[in-house]
């Protein structure tokens, strides 16, 4: 252990000779370290971003939510097996809403693509979510300004809307939205709440900033007919070891509320949002591996460079070796060194690829979410120490089996 | 007391399909104190004994007793150890690290001895005041002279305290009077109980040894006391023995 922290020692300023000895070649390679430290360690912090993004937003929408439809979600491949399904309808909801013992909250919910206006502002084909003041139990939403429309204003159907933050950022981009009135299809509907941002852009049109709440029976009063559209009920689960007991619960209720006999399947779907983490899963999952195989190439150019540079090192200082090997260092020793050396150009490399990653995921935070962490910071530099000891190895290995005798006769 | 025995020792290599015995036969010892010089034109296997005295190389056959320990079958680690502790080189090219200062330079054997820094730093520097460079310590091989940069690879050489000093053709490199100079030193240290194995192939070098070993086509040709040994500073004087 003694002999090994002497090695190092040695081994740390040898390098620091070397590379001061060889500025503008070390500096060189460094670079191709550099430019692969940066691409690894943005792209995970991209990666980490939007998987932050996507959390957040399941967690706004209610992680453990159970969505009883006419539809299966995420399976293509049953669609034509449901089409036939009658819809759910109000008094499905009503009736499971009674009988449900087991979930926290219970809500109707139907959407519909409608243009918002606020004067001369206007936003094509927003989604409106027409349910009920139970909803907001389902969600974790926050308000930025105002509040959720309330039972009375629910039940009454009255002319009331919540915003999503981006569609109340379009449509109020100055003045308080709440108070304030919006058209939609020639009907007025004053602002009573406008959500802070919840946020995911990775959820899509899901994404409830995107979304506007009202009563449901506005939708089928203005919008839909009941009898054409499926309700879909939302269900909040009590907590994570409920999902299971809470979805044979709906189950057997929804089987007695459509009276179906015991040899019929069922004629609806328990959806879950572990679907949507499947999809997304699957689909983040490949770009997130073929982003890393790229950005991971980057660092394999840089490894190589390195690789090579300490062959062109150990060949020109074939003479020095000689000597060593001469006045008694070990193979190990000789190994140790060469490996150093390319650890400590690879550390250069990767320090200034830290600091690179962390000025370019601020500019990039601009588009695209990232997080950047302290694990990023352990990430740059145990990939340059990783590369370091791989891409110095080959070369220390030619140098520590150099015969001494040769090496001392090389000139 | 016996330091180097050697017995019946060959060397053969392989130059492609043709066998090339260096060393055919050879048989020697030297004891503790002796300044033995070895002789042979080039091609005499001169530099492959050399090699297999300084443990650099291991014999094809025979046995090299160092010190009552059979060094020919070892390992390069133990080998390394063994001349990092018992031999001192100095070559005729100086093979001085060209980045690092006298100092550092002389310091390197106990660095890979394990000497503590402190220890480590005034052994250095107390050798190099022995071969008279107390103030060159912190000079670069390039900012010195020949003999300068002779006289750190000789401090280099004493300072792990080692059984021989191995010289190869120490004065090759250097103009006379400098030559002289370091064969000056040489003697001092001699003088002052240390083995010295000189190879040369100048006969008036050799003969400031007080032995001289002729090697020709790797066998020993003659081995024989110097009866007129040259003492430096000018003055000749005959060894009793």
């Amino acid at each position: 252990m003694k002999n090994f922290l002497f090695e190092l020692k040695e081994g740390l300023s040898i390098s620091y000779r070397a590379i001061k000895a060889n500025k503008i070649r070390s500096a060189l390679t460094a670079i191709g370290i550099f430019i692969g430290v940066t691409s690894v360690v943005l792209m995970s912090t991209a990666i980490k971003g939007i998987d932050n993004s996507f959390q957040n937003g399941i967690s706004a929408l209610g992680s453990d939510n159970l969505y009883i439809d006419k539809w299966k979600w995420f399976q293509d491949e049953e669609w034509w097996r449901t089409r036939n399904r009658k819809n759910l309808t109000m008094e499905d909801y009503e009736k499971y809403k009674e009988a449900a013992r087991l979930p926290v909250a219970v809500a109707p919910s139907v959407w519909t693509v409608q243009t918002l206006k606020n004067g001369n502002i206007t936003t094509e084909s927003t989604i409106l979510t027409g349910t009920t003041s139970d909803y907001l139990g389902t969600t974790n939403f926050t308000f930025s300004q105002g509040r959720f429309f309330s039972e009375v204003e629910s039940r009454g159907a009255r002319n009331v809307v919540v915003l999503g933050s981006d569609v109340a950022k379009i449509l109020f981009p100055r003045d308080n939205a709440v108070g304030q009135s919006i058209k939609i299809k020639g009907q007025d509907f004053r602002v009573v709440g406008v959500l802070a941002e919840q946020g995911s852009f990775m959820l899509g049109s899901m994404n409830p900033d995107k979304q506007v709440y009202l009563p449901i029976g506005n939708v089928f009063k203005y919008f839909q007919s009941e009898h054409f559209r499926s309700v879909t009920i939302v269900a909040r689960v009590a907590n994570t070891a409920m999902v299971e007991k809470t979805v044979e619960e709906a189950q057997s209720i929804m089987r007695r509320v459509r009276g179906l006999s015991y040899h019929e399947e069922d004629d609806f779907s328990i959806n879950q949002q572990s679907g949507l983490t499947k999809i997304y899963d699957s689909t983040v999952g490949v770009i997130q591996i073929v982003g890393l195989i790229i950005t991971g190439l980057a660092l394999f150019v840089g490894a190589i460079g390195i690789m090579n540079i300490m062959f062109v090192s150990v060949k020109e200082r074939t003479k020095e070796i000689g000597i060593r090997k001469a006045i008694g260092a070990k193979k190990r020793t000789i190994l140790g060194q060469f490996i150093t050396e390319a650890v400590v150009i690879c550390l250069l490399g990767g320090f200034i690829g830290l600091i690179g990653a962390v000025i370019l995921s601020k500019i990039v935070n601009q588009f695209l979410p990232t997080s950047f962490q302290a694990d990023a910071v352990i990430l740059a530099i145990g990939i340059s120490l990783i590369t370091g000891i791989i891409s110095g190895f080959a070369p220390a290995y030619t140098a520590a089996k150099m015969d001494p005798v040769e090496a001392l006769r090389y000139e | 007391m016996n330091i180097i025995n050697i017995e019946h020792i060959s060397k053969v290599y392989q130059v492609g399909t043709e066998e090339v015995h260096a060393i055919r036969d050879i048989s020697l010892r030297i004891d503790k104190n002796e300044y033995v010089a070895i002789m042979g034109p080039s091609g005499s296997g001169k530099s492959t004994l050399m090699n297999m005295l300084g443990c650099l190389d291991t014999p094809t056959s025979g046995i090299y007793d160092f010190k009552g320990v059979n060094v020919s079958q070892m390992s390069d680690n133990d080998l390394a150890k063994v001349r990092n502790k018992e031999i001192g080189f100095v070559f005729q090219t100086f093979n001085l690290l060209p980045r690092s200062d006298a100092l550092h330079n002389v310091e390197l054997p106990l660095i890979y001895a394990g000497v503590p820094s402190q220890e480590r730093k005034e052994r250095a520097r107390e050798a190099l005041v022995n071969v008279g460079l107390e103030d060159r310590i912190h000079h670069k091989p390039n900012e010195l002279s020949g003999g300068q940069r002779q006289r750190v690879a000789v401090a280099r050489a004493l300072v792990t305290r080692p059984a021989i000093i191995l010289a190869d053709e120490p004065t090759g490199n250097l103009d006379s009077k400098t030559g002289e100079d370091i064969m000056t030193l040489f003697n001092e240290i001699y003088l002052q109980g240390n083995t010295i194995i000189l190879v040369t192939h100048e006969e008036y070098i050799a003969e400031h040894a007080a032995r001289i070993i002729r090697i020709k086509d790797g066998l020993i040709e003659r081995d024989e006391p110097v009866k007129n040994r040259y003492i430096p500073n000018g003055r000749k004087f005959t060894v009793n023995q």
